[in-house]
């Protein structure tokens, strides 16, 4: 496949609400292949661009659950099958005792599936990206708000997306290259 | 809420962050602390002086390392010495942090976004500071490991039956977690860090440890779950792991040791010891930097409030300690209680009693509350306060128990000494560092406070 040497359009807001209407305006006309750049979460921006489901919640409760597991037939094995001690007549599968390991367990796994899942999720680590070739993109981590159309949307067309992007009165405008 | 409610609360209240900031000055003023303000002589003192005392560490290590914990002053019937008072000081210190950031998150107290990341700095430090102590404390630190469940050619496994166990695996996991947590939180602020330097090397550096953010809204959805999510494991994590160093305690059966106050009173504590460190690095911190805008006397007020609260949870453990002495008619725990009071150790539990109890009720004065000196003295005190509690938990209880036959004393050596302090040294040396090479203060975070965040459907 030939590679579009745009990746896509970008303009630039002042203010978060303005990405907030931006983004409400574009979804709504139709494109689907759209991300917004903020310095920080902005509420709702991302159900504006259309992103419903966030899997992480899933991720994590899977870690907690297989973390849990673990933990506890770890202690099962070890304790009553592996090497049975008797330590003051308590018996070999004393549960009340692996409760404490267990729940440890539950919350390392669940936290290290939080951490991961979301990066693994997100992409990332991703040193390079496209939209770090603005020039001006350097303020998404500043102060300014981002919304770029891909060239890879079907109603994509580098004269019309420009135009409908001018409409929404941006600060400025830039082609991605990819 | 009625209106004149609200009229007196926000008058109570100074701003969490002062009126006239924007998302550029907020990330102009913080980031210049890492990016452009040259290092202070102030700071090469301050950092010299941490380093050298972790060199002390170092070298009380390699001696203890050659010699065994015989230079310690650790004997029978006293095993468990400073090295044991000193974990668990440290760890208590780190529960602040995790506090700060977690449970302060779920509660929606945006206050906290401004001394969240130095908090949970101070946690990491703290809990490496603690570590240390256990690890060297088995006298053969070298196999240490075999605390760990690993397949060994012995084909023995731990004793999962023993809270010595337990705090393995939960400060294991406290130290991961809290690691997780700070890193998570440090991502958009290195991405900020990365994209402001002019300098290529920093540039490459701050642009790895960032993983090529870029603040994508999907991204920034999936962040705030997973950090939310993190702070909701972090929350009982937290609550465990003190609960779980007073099981080391209360499951023994030393009098002194075996009563079920103990875990809630441990959590109480550390909370306690935690926001008086909080305070004594914020109060310098702000004045230094000039972060007066950001950690404004809000911060300080409340963790007064907080401080004098668990203040009282704790007053509250003692009281019931006494009384359970006398209540329960058991004449070794009456005679821990009398021990504490008349005891060869009686000057530390009295100045125990004043330091954690006594001196910190000045906190009910707003004026002092909000005044930057008083509070640093009164942390400085608390902080002496509850590394005195632990010592009167471990050493007092040890060295009197059931037969006078097994009585003992327990004298410090100066390698004890050397150690506690050495560790002072290096979690002193590492927030140093810290503060020239990290944003101390959650950037991102501070951003989501100012009104133009503010956004409306």
């Amino acid at each position: 496949m030939k590679r579009d040497p745009v990746y896509g359009i970008m303009a630039e807001f002042d203010t978060p609400q303005a990405l907030v209407d931006a983004a409400h305006a574009t979804h709504q006309a139709g494109y689907q292949k759209i991300d917004a750049y903020s310095p920080f979460p902005v509420e709702g921006l991302a159900e504006e661009i259309g992103f419903h489901r966030d899997e992480v919640p899933l991720v994590v409760l899977i870690g907690g659950i297989v973390g849990g597991l673990t933990g506890y037939l770890m202690q099962y094995w070890m304790s009553a099958v592996a090497y049975p001690l008797n330590i003051g007549g308590k018996p070999p599968h004393s549960w009340p005792a692996f409760i404490v390991i267990t729940f440890e367990m539950t919350i390392l796994f669940a936290g290290i599936s939080a951490v991961f899942g979301m990066l693994a999720l997100n992409g990332l680590p991703m040193p390079y990206h496209p939209v770090f070739n603005v020039p001006r993109f350097v303020l998404a981590s500043k102060d300014r708000f981002f919304l770029i159309v891909f060239s890879t949307d079907k109603k994509y067309d580098p004269a019309a997306t420009r135009r409908f992007l001018e409409a929404l009165s941006p600060r400025s405008i830039s082609e991605v290259p990819s | 809420m009625p209106e004149q409610y609200k009229t007196t609360t926000d008058l109570d209240r100074a701003p969490v962050i002062e009126p006239g900031h924007t998302f550029g000055t907020v990330t102009e003023k913080i980031s210049a602390i890492v990016l452009t303000r040259p290092a202070s002589n102030g700071w090469f003192v301050g950092f010299g002086i941490a380093f050298m005392l972790t060199m002390m560490l170092l070298y009380a290590l390699g001696y203890l390392f050659l010699k065994g914990i015989g230079i310690w002053g650790v004997t029978i019937p006293i095993g468990w010495g400073f090295a044991i008072v000193n974990f668990v000081w440290w760890i208590g210190i780190g529960h602040a942090g995790t506090l700060i950031s977690a449970i302060l998150l779920l509660l929606r107290q945006s206050w906290r976004n401004s001394i969240n990341r130095f908090a949970e700095a101070m946690t990491l430090f703290a809990v490496a500071s603690a570590g240390i102590f256990p690890a060297v404390h088995v006298g053969r630190p070298w196999v240490a490991y075999w605390l760990f469940p690993y397949p060994s050619t012995m084909g023995v496994w731990p004793q999962f039956r023993s809270p010595l166990m337990w705090d393995v695996f939960a400060v294991s996991t406290y130290a991961t977690i809290s690691a997780m947590f700070w890193f998570i939180g440090l991502i958009p602020d290195l991405a900020t860090l990365r994209d402001r330097t002019d300098n290529r090397a920093l540039k490459m550096v701050y642009g790895m440890l960032s993983m090529g953010w870029r603040g994508s809204a999907r991204h920034w959805h999936r962040y705030e779950t997973a950090y939310l999510l993190l702070a909701g494991l972090a929350t009982p994590l937290v609550l465990s792991v003190h609960t779980v160093v007073s099981f080391d305690f209360a499951v023994g059966i030393v009098p002194g040791w075996h009563t079920t106050i103990f875990p809630p009173y441990f959590v109480a504590g550390a909370i306690y010891s935690g926001f008086a460190m909080v305070l004594m690095l914020a109060i310098p911190i702000r004045k230094i930097y000039g972060l007066e805008d950001f950690i404004t006397e809000r911060h300080l007020q409340n963790s007064a409030k907080v401080m004098l609260a668990t203040g009282l949870i704790v007053a509250y453990g003692y009281g019931i300690e006494a009384f359970m002495g006398w209540y329960s008619g058991d004449r070794y725990d009456a005679f821990t209680l009398w021990n504490r009071l008349h005891g060869p150790y009686a000057v530390p539990y009295y100045m125990l009693l004043i330091c954690n109890i006594f001196i910190p009720q000045v906190l009910w004065i707003r004026k002092l509350r909000t005044s930057p000196i008083a509070l640093f003295f009164v942390s400085g005190v608390i902080l002496v306060g509850m590394w005195l509690e632990r010592f009167i938990i471990v050493v007092v209880s040890l060295h009197r128990d059931f037969l006078t036959s097994s009585w003992g004393m327990y004298y410090p050596t100066r390698w004890d000494w050397m150690t506690y302090i050495g560790t002072i040294g290096m979690f002193l040396a590492a927030m140093f560092l810290f503060l020239r090479l990290l944003p101390a203060i959650s950037i991102f975070e501070m951003r989501t406070l100012l009104p133009e965040a503010e956004v409306k459907e």
